[in-house]
This record gives C-alpha cells, sequence and structure tokens, in this order.
C-alpha cells in the first residue's frame, strides 16, 4: 500500500487567514459500499483512471478515509453533493 | 435472475423472475417514501405551536438543518462536513431538497425501468446508472437497519435459518450481487 497524499502544512498567523488553505473532499469507510461501486464511482466522477480510482478505493477500505479531490470551497461542496447522491460518505474540509 | 451482462454500445442487460422484480420494486419504493416524507421531527408543525413551527421553518430556510435521527435516513442523507456543525447546517440547508428529489428521481427512474411481472430488462447508460444509485439506497438502507459490518457474511452464517432477520441479510447479499453485477457489466 503507498501513502496517503501528502499534506501541506501552512504556518497560521492573521495574516495568513485560515480562507487561504486548500479544500478537500474527503471519502469515509462504509461497510455497505461494495469496493467495485466505489472504485467505478471514483471513475465516473472525477475521470480518474481505474488505477487512481482503485488506489483511492483501497485508502478509503483500509485508511477509512481518504482525500479524493482538493480545491475550492465550492467545488468541494459540489463534489460531496454528487458524491452523496451516489450513496458514498463523504465530507468537505479545509486542509491542514 | 441472470446478472446484468454489458450490451454492445453500452448499456446493460438482465433477466430478473416475478418474484424478484416485485421484491426490488417493494424495497425500491420504501426508500421512496423515506426521502419523501422526510424526519417527523423537521416537519413544520409537528410542534405543539404550529405558528411557531411556521416560523421556525421560515427561519431555517429551505431545508432542515440538522441530520434526520432516523439512522437510515442520517445515512442517505449524510452530514457535508465533520466536526463543523455550523457548516453541515448550513449545508443542508441547501443541498438536502435537491439530495431528496434526486434520490427519489433516481427510484422512479428504475421502477420506470423494471417491469412488474419480471422478465428481460434492457437499461441504457443512464438508466443503468440510475439503477446503480438506486440499489445502492436500498442496500444501505438494509444495511443500516440490519447492523451490517464488514463481517456481513459472518453475521449471516451466526444466524439460525429460522431467525427472523436470515431472509433480511439473504436479501442483502442477493442485492450485493445484483449490484456487483452491474458494475462490472458497466466496467
Amino acid at each position: 500500500m503507498s501513502t496517503a497524499p501528502a499534506e501541506v502544512d501552512l504556518p497560521r498567523s492573521a495574516d495568513n487567514p485560515v480562507s487561504d488553505k486548500p479544500w478537500v473532499t474527503i471519502v469515509w469507510n462504509d461497510p455497505v459500499n461494495l469496493m467495485s461501486y466505489v472504485t467505478y464511482v471514483f471513475q465516473h466522477v472525477f475521470g480518474y483512471p481505474k488505477k487512481k480510482a482503485t488506489k483511492l478505493m483501497l485508502d478509503v477500505h483500509h485508511k477509512g478515509k481518504a482525500v479524493v479531490a482538493a480545491g475550492a470551497r465550492e467545488a468541494m461542496e459540489h463534489n460531496v453533493e454528487v458524491l452523496h447522491g451516489y450513496g458514498l460518505w463523504a465530507t468537505v474540509k479545509q486542509d491542514k | 435472475m441472470e446478472p446484468f451482462r454489458s450490451v454492445r454500445g453500452g448499456g446493460a442487460r438482465a433477466w430478473l423472475a416475478a418474484a424478484e422484480a416485485s421484491l426490488l420494486r417493494s424495497l425500491v419504493g420504501q426508500v421512496m417514501s423515506l426521502v419523501e416524507s422526510g424526519d417527523p421531527a423537521d416537519e413544520p408543525g409537528s410542534g405543539t405551536d404550529d405558528d411557531l413551527a411556521a416560523l421556525e421553518a421560515m427561519v431555517h430556510g429551505p431545508g432542515a438543518d440538522t441530520i434526520p435521527e432516523d439512522p437510515v435516513l442520517a445515512r442517505l442523507l449524510p452530514d457535508g462536513y465533520r466536526d463543523d456543525p455550523e457548516a453541515a447546517g448550513e449545508f443542508r440547508r441547501y443541498t438536502e431538497p435537491a439530495l431528496r428529489s434526486a434520490k427519489h428521481a433516481t427510484a422512479q427512474e428504475m421502477l420506470d425501468t423494471l417491469p412488474e411481472a419480471g422478465g428481460r430488462i434492457q437499461l441504457t447508460q443512464d438508466q443503468a446508472l440510475s439503477w446503480l444509485k438506486a440499489l445502492n439506497d436500498v442496500r444501505l438502507a438494509l444495511g443500516v437497519r440490519l447492523g451490517v459490518t464488514e463481517d456481513f457474511e459472518e453475521q449471516w452464517a451466526r444466524l439460525k435459518p429460522d431467525d427472523p432477520q436470515w431472509t433480511a441479510f439473504e436479501v442483502y447479499a442477493w442485492l450485493g450481487a445484483v449490484q456487483e453485477s452491474l458494475v462490472q457489466a458497466l466496467a
């Protein structure tokens, strides 16, 4: 198994407000969703190649969660809406 | 049942016995009424003071801002933020009504393409996607009610065949096989 995506830790100060940090879409492990289905959703929703989608699915399965996308807050909220439509357990978070 | 197989040019096909079609229709219908009716606690007017409830609904805007009390609905309509109730509430207010309608429409599309007497099922790519989502919602609902874990087969094996939950586990396993065959047909 490979490691989770690298995390960037920016120093926090009044001049560097929290809102400067990138936002991420997290998918959490779930005992019901089929591994094949989760992989298919990652391919279909994000256009990821099968290899990347499978790696993310395995991260969710073995580590309990995985960051599946990063970017603007609105885009991450949109991802979560779409993933909830597929029944995946997804949340938005500001990266730390 | 004959499991789903891919169709040249996209989509999938399968064959269902009448009893299987009827079981699927019933389960999908249950999920539809669940996402439609919502949580009784969220309904305006459910409290003792209707005026206050109406005012509350107005202040809350288009949707509720707390996760549904029913664990199945809570799983079908999960929070969009963890450890941030304020952001989760705001996200829910603006997305939950649309998510409920989307799940309802998806289930309806599955019912529209599921012959009541069973038989041959032929789905376009889009219809197959609706089936995947609707089947997944049914499995989530059943999975939550049964309290399944990743060791669901062991949970099932521990039950005696005369246990009232035994059949529900059998249905849950069958739904998983149906969904798996559809994923493989589309992959």
